[in-house]
């Protein structure tokens, strides 16, 4: 394994001008997107399409007296109404989540979170749904909510899910990872010890284009069609069947362009189920697409993570080990996507990218009345979480220490030679060489530097008389530089590890190569934004050399792609990308077999050169791949055990996921007089292997970043003490804009990966795994104190200054 | 997306026009101007006017210019033309420090003064603008044109001064001499409301403060002045001193709600420091210095 | 009640309900569904047009108000079946990836480029502060928005399959 700074060597180039594989190509999506012409789920239109719309439960909690739909199902443009009682009938007003739970459809006994679904009307247009949802009456009997996480398991908390048999309290489960014993010996024995609370705040990964599906429920063919928002539409397809009761070969789910997922758009919300029963009802196709309200308030949440994080180490530095207890606030029903036998997701890759000795943890899992959730907002199962507690408990124990934060940091990476490396929690990490990513990290920021300046305004504004009190001009910012070094495990998964719902999450592709040396590449995974049509070329390309041009990527539509979990933890280029290569590989064998039938030759005579087979010794004798394709396809006599035609597919199980790591340096400048933060620079070093796309995967790194300023100062859902939402609308839920966002300054070291086909690993996700630590770390920093909670919008690091600090998930009073 | 409950639309040719239609239709009709407070509020059903009557097409209430001793601003004049507007430049950059931060660029395209301050909400920057600068609001009827201090046009949260039957046609801002104005506020991100903000203008005569006009927004300042602040400076030194005092006094007149902005305590603390900020950097711009 | 529209450059008369937004009279009554839409308030750009020439929010905008204007969307961007510079430069940059904010980006780039077409760093993320982008992290979008104003005439790079290069159908509305 070895480790290079330097980009790929330059590829040829194909008539086109692309490369023969990895490289900077512009992307073949582009062309309708720039025009306008991308097909999103509200541009979907189907001949008598009515448009179907839910109404929602003010309430937190309460009882449902009773629906009258009279008034609703009266309006002339009204085709039909449907309720948590008309659901019943059809036994779909519950459906089984991804978490082994059920979830309501269409509330029946009880309301159990504001927001939540109570009834759908079907109308002829959009407007007039609208109107009809006013005319709808529900009774209700207001409970007292639960909202605050840490109450959930009080002995005199309302229980929310009275609807489980002998469910007497909020308790979901509780699971643990490590060694409690090792661990509980060695912070017995250590020198020093640093524990730490803090709050992974709810968020919502808000992708710019809301869910929606449109529901066509062909009474005639009996073929139900299903255009969704969907990342995972086989998935999807496969659940309608269970869930339904649908023959699934009648089942065809067909993802459009999809406007940003964000594992926002993996589960299966109500409201798709509810135009699939509209569909069926009305006979007509029925689209439902949510608002945005709609959006924030009822679709899947990610984090609320509660944690209180203990570091033990030597007085030197040298870390010992790590224990950390979360409270996991699910919601009102668990409906978190992750493989089944992991209830927290990978949350135990926790130790990070060090070497820690012992390793403990304990995640609680609670009920309460806000929108179910959890895993979503590219936080690859959870490890957004593990890795802002240990990279904020890194930066805690520099501060106890006195010791730099990126001193500590390198002190304890695990290094290079103690890879593939298995963590105190079982992980084994395929490769890495962390020092060197986070020295070029240093370097690009010129970190010495940056230390030596807040050194020099540190001692100016201790020489100068206090700051603010001389009649208002602004005190010179407080500035602040953190640190993150973090290790992603994507690319989900063996499949004796990893399913969900029980289907494994192995995934698959299917390449042709037609008789005139063109291409298509169908693949089970689902792009919303990341380049699936260019790079998965690339990816062919570079195995067997045909221009990317002449390779057409296939993908969205259960009818015509192979079976697959879809794309979220940023496993498509890990396992589908791996297949793709594998079908790749299969493909060029093949042709070789073919080639040399038809030179006249033995296989063995052969030699390959990127896109053809030729003699040894004789390189004037060869047959391109195209030439091979058109052979395949006609009458050459084949040898034995050889078939025609020029296809492979390929279903690939990975060995072990991928792990990505990267080092980041954020440095602010804090208002003291006011607390606003301003990111001055933000310096990112990635290494997800070999880069199939650089410019794409730039792009990738770019819009995490950017979650991570987001997430570190100003997005958080929070709740009141009634359960009111008060993160329900882009005026309340704060995204950043290009005001907040600094220059990105990227680099990169590339590590392979020893067991992926073409060494690469995924990155979709490292940047909003490493970068809110970042932030956060440097606003401590700046602000000279130990911890302050996300998001540190103006008012809570004026607080944390004061020492009393804001709890951002519930109300601010 | 939300959309609004049906309505009946009417289109002003006039201003006169824009009257008699608001009394046809009664109490339950609404002037739409920008659209960017009401459309919002129709769309989220939290408003529901029985008519709009569109004002877009009086363009001829679309100026700023001098008249005499008072710059004149029509009521339909764009935010994105205050901020261009190079007499207000000249005479009151507290209005292009404001506007800068109002909304979004696109937003200030279509927002106009008088729709922001007819909407009357307690967070508008334009009304603490205009009450640190003692503007007049000019209000039309039938019965004629009546002229209304600012400090008495707002009645409360989302209530003004301007009834049924009644459109603001104008705002008027008295020219002053060697003054310096400006505006500062704080927000969670670029185009939120403010958590809190401070506009004033300063009069100088020699070192001494002859004038003043304090305006803060979002934080419950009646009538989103602090006249005990600005009679404690009017008169005295424009020193350093003076002004953490009287930004002090509106740090304790002021009356902020805590919500998800920030909790009240620290939007007290803001103000403090934000009234001494845009007070200290109107006394540098009144004395010919760029602050 | 009636309104005639000039979208793209072309009037277009309908029959509406006062209460139609600009935004679904242009997807659902005109099936131009390059435009999008975000949110409920005003907030995320996504929806932007040009309302006589001035970028604006056609989710806050009903289309009777449009009456006797003229309305430019992404579909009326570029010429004769050519990208318009900035959507070349948009390619060029990565300046997209799902895709779904970038005809409001596009409008409010060009208006930009139209009243300053050499402007820097600072005054490009100001002028998009109203267009929320969640894929990008806006880098790209900057330097999208300098290539076209390094690049007036819209030529390409020798990068390749541009997006587009093989695509001759034209834009329909």
């Amino acid at each position: 394994m070895t480790t290079t700074d330097a980009p790929m060597a330059d590829v040829s180039r194909s008539p086109g001008g692309n490369p023969l594989g990895f490289g900077r190509m512009l992307r073949k999506e582009d062309a309708r997107f720039v025009r306008g012409h991308g097909t999103y789920i509200d541009d979907v239109n189907l001949h008598g399409m009515l448009h179907g719309a839910v109404l929602r439960s003010p309430l937190a909690h309460a009882r449902i007296v009773s629906i009258d739909t009279s008034a609703a199902e009266a309006h002339p443009k009204v085709k039909a109404v449907l309720t948590g009682a008309v659901l019943e009938t059809l036994g779909l007003a519950w459906m089984p989540t991804l978490s082994g739970d059920v979830q309501s459809v269409l509330a029946t006994d009880k309301v159990r979170f504001q927001g939540q679904e109570v009834a759908f009307v079907v109308a002829e247009d959009r407007y007039s749904a609208r109107d009809a949802l006013e005319l709808i009456d529900v009774e209700y009997e207001p409970l007292p909510a639960v909202v605050d996480a840490r109450r959930a398991l009080d002995p005199d908390a309302p229980v929310i899910r009275d609807d489980l048999e002998g469910r007497t309290d909020n308790h979901i489960y509780d699971w643990e990872a490590g060694d409690e014993a090792k661990c509980d010996e060695v912070f017995r024995s250590a020198e020093v010890v640093v524990a730490q609370d803090m709050i992974y705040p709810r968020v919502h990964p808000a992708p710019l284009e809301t869910c929606g599906s449109v529901a066509h429920m062909d009474k005639i063919t009996g073929k139900l069609t299903m255009y969704t928002t969907t990342q995972a539409p086989h998935a999807h397809r496969t659940i309608y069947a269970l869930v339904a009761g649908l023959p699934e070969q009648k089942i065809q789910v067909i993802s459009p362009d999809i406007g940003g997922g964000f594992g926002n758009k993996v589960g299966i919300y109500p409201g798709y189920v509810c135009s699939i029963v509209g569909s069926i009802v009305t006979g007509a196709p029925v689209k439902w697409v949510e608002d945005r309200s709609e959006n924030l308030m009822s679709t899947s949440f990610a984090r609320d993570y509660h944690m209180h994080g203990e570091i033990a180490a030597t007085r030197e530095g040298k870390i010992l080990g790590l224990r950390v207890n979360v409270l996991a606030d699910h919601g009102a029903f668990n409906g978190v996507a992750q493989p089944t036998k992991f209830p927290a997701g990978f949350f135990h890759i926790f130790t990070g990218s060090y070497d820690y000795a012992a390793a403990h943890c304990k995640v609680t899992a609670v009920y309460s009345n806000k929108a179910p959730g959890g895993v979503a907002y590219a936080c690859s199962f959870r490890i957004t979480e593990a890795v802002y507690l240990v990279e904020r408990m890194m930066s805690c124990l520099a501060d106890e220490l006195g010791v730099d934060a990126a001193e500590l940091r390198m002190r304890n990476l695990l290094r290079p030679e103690q890879f593939p490396y298995t963590t105190p929690t079982g992980w084994e990490y395929d490769s890495g060489d962390y020092p060197r990513a986070l020295r070029e990290a240093m370097r690009i920021a010129g970190y010495d530097e940056l230390r030596a300046e807040q050194a020099a305004r540190r001692a100016r504004a201790a020489a100068s008389s206090t700051a603010e009190s001389a009649g208002g001009a602004a005190a010179e910012p407080l500035m602040g530089i953190g640190v993150s070094f973090f290790t992603e495990g994507v690319g989900a998964g063996p499949r004796k590890h990893m399913d969900i719902l029980g289907l494994g999450m192995a995934d698959g592709c299917e390449l042709r190569v037609h008789p005139t040396g063109k291409a298509q590449l169908r693949l089970s995974v689902q792009t919303q934004g990341q380049g699936h049509e260019t790079t998965f070329a690339q990816i062919v390309s570079h195995v067997l050399g045909l221009p990317p041009e002449d390779i057409e990527v296939i993908h969205g539509d259960t009818d015509n792609t192979p079976f697959g979990l879809g794309t979220y933890g940023s496993r498509s280029t890990p396992v589908s990308g791996a297949a793709a290569a594998v079908a790749a590989q299969r493909v060029k064998e093949k042709a070789r077999l073919i080639a040399a039938a038809a030179l006249e030759c033995s296989p063995d005579d052969l030699e390959w050169e990127l896109g053809r087979w030729f003699v040894k010794g004789d390189p004037e004798q060869g047959k391109t791949i195209a030439e091979v394709a058109l052979a395949s396809h006609g009458s050459l006599e084949l040898p034995e055990g050889v078939e025609g035609h020029l296809d492979a597919s390929v279903v690939y199980n990975p060995p072990n996921l991928t792990y990505p790591f990267g080092a980041y340096i954020c440095v602010v400048d804090v208002d003291p007089g006011t607390g606003v933060v301003k990111v001055r620079r933000f310096i990112a070093v990635d290494d997800c292997g070999p880069r199939i796309n650089p410019m794409i995967v730039e792009g990738q790194v770019h819009g995490g970043l950017a979650d991570g300023v987001g997430m570190a100062l100003m997005q958080v859902i929070a709740f009141d003490g009634d359960g009111n939402n008060l993160g329900g609308s882009f005026m309340d839920y704060l995204l950043p804009t290009s005001m907040e966002c600094p220059s990105w300054e990227l680099g990169q070291t590339v590590t392979p990966s020893p067991h992926h086909p073409i060494g690469v690993k995924g990155v979709g996700e490292s940047a909003t795994v490493g970068s809110p630590a970042a932030v956060v770390n440097a606003v401590v920093d700046a602000l000279q104190i130990r911890h302050a909670d996300m998001p540190l919008t103006p008012a809570a690091v004026w607080r944390a200054t004061q020492g009393r600090p804001l709890r951002p998930d519930l109300a601010i009073e | 997306m939300q959309v609004p409950a049906p309505f009946q639309y009417e289109r002003a040719s006039s201003v006169d026009d824009a009257i008699a239609l608001l009394e046809r239709h009664g109490p339950e009709a609404r002037v739409i101007a920008g659209g960017h407070s009401l459309l919002p509020m129709m769309k989220l059903r939290l408003a529901r006017p029985e008519t709009l009557v569109d004002i877009n097409g009086l363009t001829d209430l679309s100026y700023v210019r001098v008249e005499g001793d008072a710059i004149a601003i029509g009521a339909m004049t764009r935010h994105a033309e205050l901020l261009d507007s190079a007499v207000l430049a000249e005479h009151y950059r507290i209005f292009a420090d404001a506007e800068r931060v109002i909304a979004d660029p696109i937003v200030r395209n279509r927002g106009t003064i008088g729709g922001s301050l007819c909407q009357a909400d307690p967070s508008e920057d334009l009304s603490a603008v205009c009450s640190a600068l003692r503007v007049t609001a000019v209000v039309r009827s039938a019965a004629g044109t009546r002229q209304v201090p600012i400090r008495e046009f707002h009645l409360g949260p989302y209530e003004s001064v301007v009834g049924d039957g009644e459109i603001l046609v104008e705002v008027r801002v008295p020219i002053r001499t060697g003054i310096g104005s400006a505006y500062e506020k704080v927000e969670r991100r670029a185009g939120d409301w403010a958590v809190a903000a401070a506009g004033v203008f300063v009069q100088l005569d020699g070192g001494n403060v002859a004038d003043v006009g304090i305006g803060m927004t979002a934080v419950g300042a009646q009538h989103f002045t602090c006249t005990e602040a600005e009679e404690l400076l009017r008169g005295g030194p424009a020193g350093a001193e003076q002004f953490a005092a009287a930004a002090a006094v509106c740090a304790r007149a002021c009356s902020p709600q805590s919500d998800q902005r920030g909790p009240e305590d620290y939007k007290r603390h803001l103000v403090g420091v934000l009234t001494g900020r845009a007070l200290t950097r109107a006394a540098v711009r009144a004395r010919g210095g760029n602050a | 009640m009636n309104v005639t529209v000039t979208v793209n450059g072309q009037e277009t008369t309908h029959d509406v309900e006062p209460r139609l937004l600009l935004v679904h009279y242009l997807r659902d009554v005109l099936g131009l569904t390059g435009t999008h839409w975000g949110c409920d308030t005003s907030n995320c750009g996504a929806c932007t047009v040009w309302l006589d020439g001035l970028p604006t929010k056609s989710c806050t905008c009903l289309a009777v108000m449009a009456d006797g204007h003229e309305v430019t969307t992404v579909e009326g961007l570029g010429e004769d079946g050519a990208l318009d510079p900035l959507q070349q430069g948009f390619v060029e940059q990565h300046g997209l990836q799902c895709g779904f904010c970038t005809p409001g980006m596009l409008l409010t780039g060009r208006w930009l480029l139209n009243h300053d077409p050499d402007p820097d760093e600072a005054t490009i993320r100001l002028a998009i502060s109203g267009n929320i982008c969640r894929c990008t992290g806006y880098e790209n979008i900057v330097r999208a928005v300098r290539w076209a104003a390094e690049h007036p005439d819209g030529s390409g790079s020798g990068d390749g399959a541009a997006a587009g290069a093989d695509i001759t159908q034209e834009a329909t509305a």
